[in-house]
């Protein structure tokens, strides 16, 4: 049954990524991309990634999305305008684009097969999938430990970043 | 969570296909009443709005009454302006704080049942030690300040 | 739910000859049914509670004519509003407009699924419930931006730019204080944070030294402002923005946003009653676990989530509006730094009851230790 839930919860996560991509309006295009998010968290909720879920929903729909339609309205992005700047080749760019990106994930995921990262089906058997937090804590905070702590780092840049790029126009 | 497998396999009445949607292993069935809910509160609100749709009043539709309020007077000007960049820059700083909220989440569950504690503890004093100079230099540089101006 | 659906089959007999999988499918609707219509109901009930306060508060009376003391009020305001001729604005982003209450709606009823009511009464009874609400609620934010803009109206686009500046900015020393909690309770689970202040009085998280008590109010202050309740209204001050984001809504879909921001202040004060004062413990000792009892429990924590109502009520009638820097100097100048200073506190706290004191877990007691 969570093959099923998986197709329903993939299925219309690849329908509103795909609508939120061609819609010319763009605040339509940030409201597919929230459906988008939680067909995401659905998916994660069926691969009993349950903290990843709900930290996609915290996260990405309930903060980044935010930031995103503040940009819309901060620039005042309009279709009418979005269709004089955008010119005939940019679908074609896209499809390139698109297909560039299956081609490397998919190499980089073969490569990662050859050197042996994913579990065969003798381990999978045995594999104990844990996504509460208690094991996410226990996997973070001991094994990526370094990890953890250059993303604090990575955060102190963010912040500076914002404030030195925005604080430059107030004053 | 044995009792879920077992009805699982004894999936023997009508709709039986459809119900198994609701019988998952593990934790997954805990997750399918947010589900539920999120679907009921769609439903309970589209209703409801079709409700009005069908029993509200029809009036007939005039410029003016379809016109945006502005004070009574005919709107002058669009009112998708562009705004001040304090906000964006609240909006960014939200998303950078939220994802230090949500890595102290794990931690504080983490925190309480394993031997290693002093370590746990220093590893957090220096996330949020770095995290602090971010707050400093934010306050520092009057970035949340809205008085100024 | 499922340790309960279980139980039930095992005590009712019919139900036990069921095939469990219609039992579960069933019980999960009606269990979510039954919660979306009370959380709707008090929705509506406070929304009389808040006039009859707030007429008291100013030597009147409020609405006492339909029903008894003026109970059904609401019911007669939502047939009324039902009723009402719903007017979208030309200039209006119709598609927006018209998703945007819904949004809101799912914003804040979605979470009532992992909210416990009681001792195992409870829809969803799940380990991450706490941050699941916290994620829930936070999609509201994206429904009112989409109100705002989809109106057009300069009105709706000020409020909701506001309100979403102080919403997102609140929800961190909101998050930050609850994480205390965690801390002190090693779990995400709102019925097991609940079911360990069971006992005497000083077992309540607020009272779990000084750190617990100034997490509390952190969170009761952010818990308001992200509510967008007095003295944190300036997103819709009537007197500045007329009505903020909802300007130009009108009929039931105002209703629908109405229901929201109410069920939304219910979700906060039972999540307050459930965090901090206790959930459902009297105050002392008493076996509130198994059968009829646990309605009683139900009803401790019903008439606290009432008395948490009552005093987001009484501050909002009592207290002028805050203007917006003040509001942004609070949450980040004051309450963020409180609330840290709180979390690396209630650190050291439990670090001390286990490391140093060999205590279990830091559970009970001043310190920890039950």
């Amino acid at each position: 049954m969570t093959t099923v839930l998986f197709v329903v919860f993939g299925g219309s996560a690849l329908a509103s990524a795909l609508l939120a991509v061609t819609r010319k309006n763009p605040v339509a295009s940030a409201i597919w991309l929230v459906g988008m998010f939680f067909g995401l968290a659905g998916v994660y909720v069926v691969l009993e990634a349950y903290f990843v879920a709900a930290v996609q929903v915290l996260v990405y729909a309930g903060a980044i999305m935010v930031l995103f339609l503040f940009v819309i309205m901060l620039l005042d992005l309009r279709s009418k305008q979005l269709d004089l700047e955008a010119s005939p080749r940019m679908p074609i760019l896209g499809v390139c684009a698109a297909v560039l990106f299956v081609v490397v994930s998919g190499m980089a995921l073969m490569d990662a097969h050859d050197a042996g990262i994913f579990p065969d089906a003798a381990e999978r058997a045995t594999l104990v999938l844990d996504g509460s937090p208690e094991a996410i804590g226990a996997d973070l905070f001991g094994r990526w430990l370094l990890a953890f702590e250059v993303t604090s780092l990575l955060l102190l840049g963010g912040i500076l970043g914002a404030v030195i790029l925005t604080k430059r126009r107030l004053t | 969570m044995a009792t879920t497998l077992d009805s699982l396999l004894a999936l023997d009445f009508p709709g039986a296909a459809l119900a198994g949607l609701f019988l998952a292993t593990g934790d997954l069935v805990e997750y399918v009443p947010v589900l539920v809910m999120l679907i009921f509160a769609v439903l309970f609100a589209g209703a409801n709005l079709g409700l009005s749709f069908v029993l509200g009043a029809k009036g007939k539709t005039n410029p003016v009454k379809e016109a945006a309020y502005e004070c009574g007077m005919p709107p002058i000007t669009d009112a998708h302006q562009r705004f001040s960049v304090k906000f964006y820059l609240v909006a960014i700083l939200f998303v950078l704080f939220d994802i230090e909220v949500v890595f102290l989440y794990p931690w504080a569950v983490h925190f309480g049942e394993k031997a290693l504690q002093t370590f746990l503890f220093v590893e957090m004093l220096i996330f949020i030690g770095i995290l602090f100079l971010g707050w400093w230099y934010v306050i520092r540089k009057g970035a949340v300040n809205w008085a100024q101006e | 739910m499922q340790i309960w659906l279980d139980e039930l089959r095992g005590d009712v007999s019919w139900l036990g000859n069921l095939p469990a999988g219609l039992v579960y499918t069933l019980g999960i609707v009606i269990a979510c049914k039954i919660v979306l219509v009370y959380a709707s109901l008090l929705a509506g009930e406070t929304v009389w509670l808040e006039r009859r306060i707030s007429g008291r508060m100013q030597a009147r009376i409020g609405p006492n004519r339909v029903g008894p003391q003026g109970l059904l009020q609401f019911l007669a305001d939502g047939v009324k509003l039902l009723a009402k001729e719903d007017i979208i604005p030309a200039t209006a982003d119709r598609p927006v407009f018209i998703l945007a209450p819904i949004i809101v709606f799912v914003g804040a009823f979605a979470a009532f699924a992992v909210i416990p009511f009681g001792d195992g009464i409870v829809a969803a009874d799940m380990n991450l419930g706490l941050f699941v609400v916290l994620s829930l609620t936070s999609i509201e934010v994206v429904g009112i931006i989409m109100a705002g803009w989809a109106s057009n109206s300069k009105w709706a686009v000020l409020g909701a730019m506001r309100e979403v500046a102080q919403m997102i900015s609140y929800e961190i020393p909101l998050g930050l204080s609850a994480l205390g909690i965690v801390l002190l309770a090693g779990t995400m689970n709102l019925s097991d944070i609940a079911r360990q202040q069971e006992g005497a009085i000083w077992n309540w998280y607020v009272f779990r030294g000084p750190f617990a008590f100034a997490s509390f109010f952190v969170f009761f202050t952010a818990a308001l402002a992200a509510l967008k309740r007095a003295p944190f209204d300036l997103p819709e001050a009537e007197s500045e923005l007329v009505a903020g984001f909802h300007t130009e809504y009108t009929g039931f879909r105002f209703a629908v946003f109405f229901l929201a921001e109410y069920s939304a202040m219910i979700l906060f004060s039972i999540l307050t009653a459930v965090l901090f004062l206790g959930g459902w413990s009297p105050g002392f000792p008493v076996d509130l676990d198994s059968g009829i009892a646990r309605w009683i429990g139900a009803l401790i924590l019903f008439i606290k989530t009432i008395l948490l109502l009552s005093v987001m009520i009484w501050i909002r009638w009592s207290l002028p509006r805050f203007r917006i820097d003040r509001v942004m100097y609070l949450c980040y100048k004051v309450l963020l730094p409180i609330s840290v200073v709180c979390v690396v506190g209630l650190a050291v706290q439990v670090l001390v009851a286990i490391e140093w004191l060999g205590l279990e877990h830091a559970v009970g007691g001043w310190l920890g230790g039950k």
